[in-house]
């Protein structure tokens, strides 16, 4: 075999003092050899970013490496200097990036910025330059590639961005590209073409790719070897093969029995069940800009003409791209947003019609659950506050209030003492049970739950979606899913609707969509499922 | 609060602030005490020189009164006013910025132009034209610092707050039915708290030299001694006798410089994402 482009050797990064774990990256030892695509994978936390990190000298200000070698052609580049280092980083290996928005620069134009490359390395003249960008812009497949050589990345789509990148990466030819995360931030169908364009490249051009990323079919899709990572430590490594279809370690088998199946089982039939919620010729209207002056009024329909039924313990997905309006019907249907026109009928009231003392009334049947499980928990509250708040603003006693939040926390799987802690001393999996326990305080009857485990790694995942599944047998609550991601929906929904630019496209039983989706913007979302092809031929 | 200790404690400029702070409470606090005397009286002859006397170190003031104990009871003046026209500025400022923040629309409007009328008048101006209105005294002092002071808070709450409200917790507040009263107390405000906090502890610098201004300007309530006061009557004799004007004007310097210490650890603190790195 021939010598790798990168071998790491027992390296060790150390964590600053008070961290959860003495060392970010420990005695971790792999091979990258030209022409092959490593995945890294690993959950949040499990360090697996970190030696590509130091690879490129990128680890933050208090973490350093405090042991082993990380060898690129025979060079330990942990003992290069700077101005080595930046002779190498670029040149010889080139990064891409999980948020293209903000590796980008927002105020230069696209044309130079990739100019910036060669010109930091001192290379070609500034025509020939501009010449070498429009040919790679060609190269990674932007459309009209003159055209966005003069746009400013706010002007590019997210994919078309990370397009960018990638041309810009692959500048100067280097012989190893790390990407980290690169198509999380991604529409499902997004990603697939990017990936597919990640993989072209490497053959084209013989590079060593190190592919970091928490999504197992990703690595599916585009590994050719895979290392999974845990607390910092290799657990198992093998081709891409032998990982993802005989895994050895018990995490790597833990991790890839977390992953939702794709395939919905046919469920009951809900019809004849009473509805609980009936919305009609749902609505929403953005119009930006258009001030007092010349420029027009930019309209975007968010969501357009939606209706949708959803009966007593029935599962609704609703699932579709960023943009797609599937989060804004959710909120107009508890009002965080006030749908320009039609109907939202909970058990019977009008909710789109309801203000003040009835619709905090109303509000109490229908409650939300969050993306975020950062963001919705108040930091400065205690857990026990935020879960009896709501009982209390319906003048439930505080006495009562709280003895109801211990018994909601015992619901959630937490340990009651939690009352007296502050969300910060959670994990995430932990805060989200957290908000599902405020959401079942007001004994509501309809919950939504808005890309409710998007944020959470894929074993808490797991976890998460169970407990919403078994809660929704025991309460016989009724669930809108919202959520981007179709392996979850596929899991937990018994219906799914399928959304595209504000428009419900189409809406059937889990089973009947996956087997046999009508609508050919459906049959995309699902052919553009990471890890799809490999799951099929295992199980057929 | 230990962890708030060790980064506050670790901007060292902020613990020296600290320790001259500590030191003039200590001595607004026990002034009555060391010098059970009036400030006002006249106790030696005029213009004595500093250290030409042990029982008077910094020397007397034209009219034959003791400097040092002069200074002692300014400190009393200083930091009271300071202290309590931050605290009437921010009950001015706090509850305009949150309504505007909270509500937006019309609300946010009306509030943000009433603030910006008090914005455009010059505040120093402003501020004298209130107290020679209301006659000098401590109480006008204090309320003219504060009206002309409250805008920036009001501004910066109005913007955390802008901030805040679409955080997912507020929205699940609004959804379990709490009142929009309860949101902004309880949801809201406790989050804003570090950087008023850091605002507060620069305004009650500014109130200290505001008010120095104003009695240097004779604006200063007549029955109290201040260092501005000090500074004003010693004004016409610079030149024969510095220390009069000297020493009050240091004791302005180090207690603003303290304050803007300890607001500057304080922002370290309270904001560690925003601390300066350390290398």
């Amino acid at each position: 075999m021939t010598e790798p482009v990168l071998k790491i050797r027992n390296l060790k990064i150390a964590l600053p003092e008070g961290a959860d774990r003495d060392f970010a990256v420990n005695d971790v030892s792999y091979d990258l050899h030209a022409g092959e695509i490593l995945c890294i994978v690993g959950e949040s936390g499990s360090g697996k970013s970190m030696s590509a990190n130091a690879a490129m000298g990128l680890l933050p200000d208090l973490v350093r490496p405090v042991g082993g070698e990380i060898l690129f052609e025979g060079m330990d580049l942990l003992k290069l200097s700077e101005t080595e280092m930046m002779d190498l980083r670029g040149k010889k290996i080139a990064m891409i990036f999980q948020e293209p928005m903000s590796a980008l620069n927002p105020l230069m134009r696209v044309e130079d910025q990739i100019a910036e490359v060669f010109e930091a390395h001192g290379l070609l003249t500034p025509k020939e330059r501009a010449a070498r960008a429009i040919e790679l812009l060609t190269e990674v497949g932007i459309p009209d590639p003159e055209k966005a050589a003069r746009a400013y990345p706010f002007q590019l789509s997210g994919g078309q961005r990370q397009r960018v990148m990638i041309a810009m990466a692959l500048a100067l030819e280097p012989r190893m590209l790390i990407a980290d995360e690169p198509t999380t931030a991604l529409d499902v169908t997004t990603q697939a073409q990017i990936l597919e364009l990640i993989r072209n490249l490497q053959e084209k051009h013989g590079m060593a790719v190190m592919f970091i990323t928490h999504d197992f079919g990703v690595v599916a899709e585009i590994a050719d070897r895979v290392a999974v990572m845990q607390y910092g430590k290799i657990v198992e490594a093998g081709t891409a093969d032998e990982v993802l279809d005989n895994p050895q370690h018990e995490y790597t088998q833990k991790l890839i029995a977390a992953i939702p199946k794709l395939a919905a089982e046919a469920g009951e039939e809900t019809a004849g069940k009473t509805p609980i919620l009936e919305v009609e010729g749902l609505n929403k209207t953005y119009v930006t800009g258009g001030g007092l002056l010349f420029s027009k009024p930019r309209i975007v329909h968010a969501v357009n003409d939606v209706n949708l039924t959803l009966s007593e313990g029935e599962t609704l997905g609703i699932v579709g791209e960023s943009g797609s309006g599937k989060s804004s019907v959710g909120r107009c249907l508890v009002r965080l947003m006030q749908p320009d026109s039609g109907t939202v009928k909970l058990a019977g009231h009008d909710m789109a019609q309801l203000s003040g003392e009835a619709l905090r009334e109303a509000r109490k049947s229908i409650q939300m659950i969050f993306q975020d499980p950062y963001a919705s928990l108040n930091p400065r509250s205690k857990v026990g506050r935020i879960i009896a708040e709501g009982p209390m603003a319906h003048g439930v006693s505080k006495q009562e209030a709280y003895a109801r939040a211990v018994k909601l926390l015992e619901l959630v799987d937490l340990d009651a003492l939690a009352i007296d802690r502050y969300p910060h001393e959670f994990s995430g999996g932990q805060r989200q049970r957290i908000g599902i326990a405020r959401a079942l305080a007001l004994e509501p009857r309809v919950i939504i739950a808005d890309e409710a485990v998007s944020a959470l790694d894929v074993s808490i995942q797991a976890q998460v979606l169970d407990l919403l599944a078994e809660l929704k047998e025991r309460l016989n609550l009724a669930l809108i899913f919202i959520t981007h991601d179709l392996r979850v929906a596929a899991q937990i929904c018994d219906r799914i609707a399928v959304m595209q630019k504000g428009r419900v496209v189409e809406m059937g039983p889990a089973h009947a969509i996956f087997n046999n989706p009508q609508s050919d913007y459906t049959r995309t979302l699902i052919e553009a499922i990471p890890g799809r092809e490999k799951e099929l031929a295992a199980a057929g | 609060m230990a962890d708030f200790w060790k980064r506050f404690s670790r901007n060292r400029g902020a613990v020296i602030g600290l320790a001259i702070l500590a030191i003039v409470i200590l001595v607004a606090l026990l002034a009555p005490l060391i010098f059970p005397q009036s400030p006002w009286r006249m106790v030696q002859r005029p213009f004595l020189p500093p250290f030409a006397m042990d029982q008077y170190p910094l020397g007397t003031d034209a009219l034959g009164r003791d400097v040092i104990s002069g200074l002692a009871y300014g400190a009393q003046v200083s930091l009271l006013v300071g202290l309590v026209s931050t605290v009437a500025a921010l009950l001015i400022g706090i509850p305009i910025g949150a309504l505007a923040g909270y509500f937006g629309g019309w609300v946010d409007d009306a509030l943000m132009r009433f603030t910006e009328f008090f914005q455009t008048v010059p505040s120093f101006a402003l501020a004298i034209v209130l107290v020679a209105i209301f006659q000098p005294s401590i109480e006008s002092i204090i309320a003219a610092i504060a009206i002309v002071s409250w805008p920036p808070v009001a501004r910066l709450v109005r913007g955390e707050v802008l901030s805040l409200r679409s955080r997912e917790y507020v929205e699940a507040a609004i959804l379990s039915g709490q009142t929009s009263l309860t949101i902004i107390l309880r949801q809201v405000l406790p989050n804003t708290i570090s950087p008023i906090i850091v605002l507060a502890s620069l305004m009650v610098a500014t109130a200290i030299l505001l008010e120095s201004s104003l009695s240097f300007l004779g604006l200063g309530d007549p029955n109290l001694m201040s260092w501005g006061y000090m500074i004003g009557a010693a004004r016409t004799v610079i030149r024969q006798a510095w220390w009069l004007s000297f020493f009050p004007g240091v004791a302005i310097l180090l207690t603003v410089l303290a304050l803007n210490l300890i607001g500057e650890g304080l922002n370290d603190a309270l904001n560690p994402r925003l601390a300066r790195r350390g290398k």
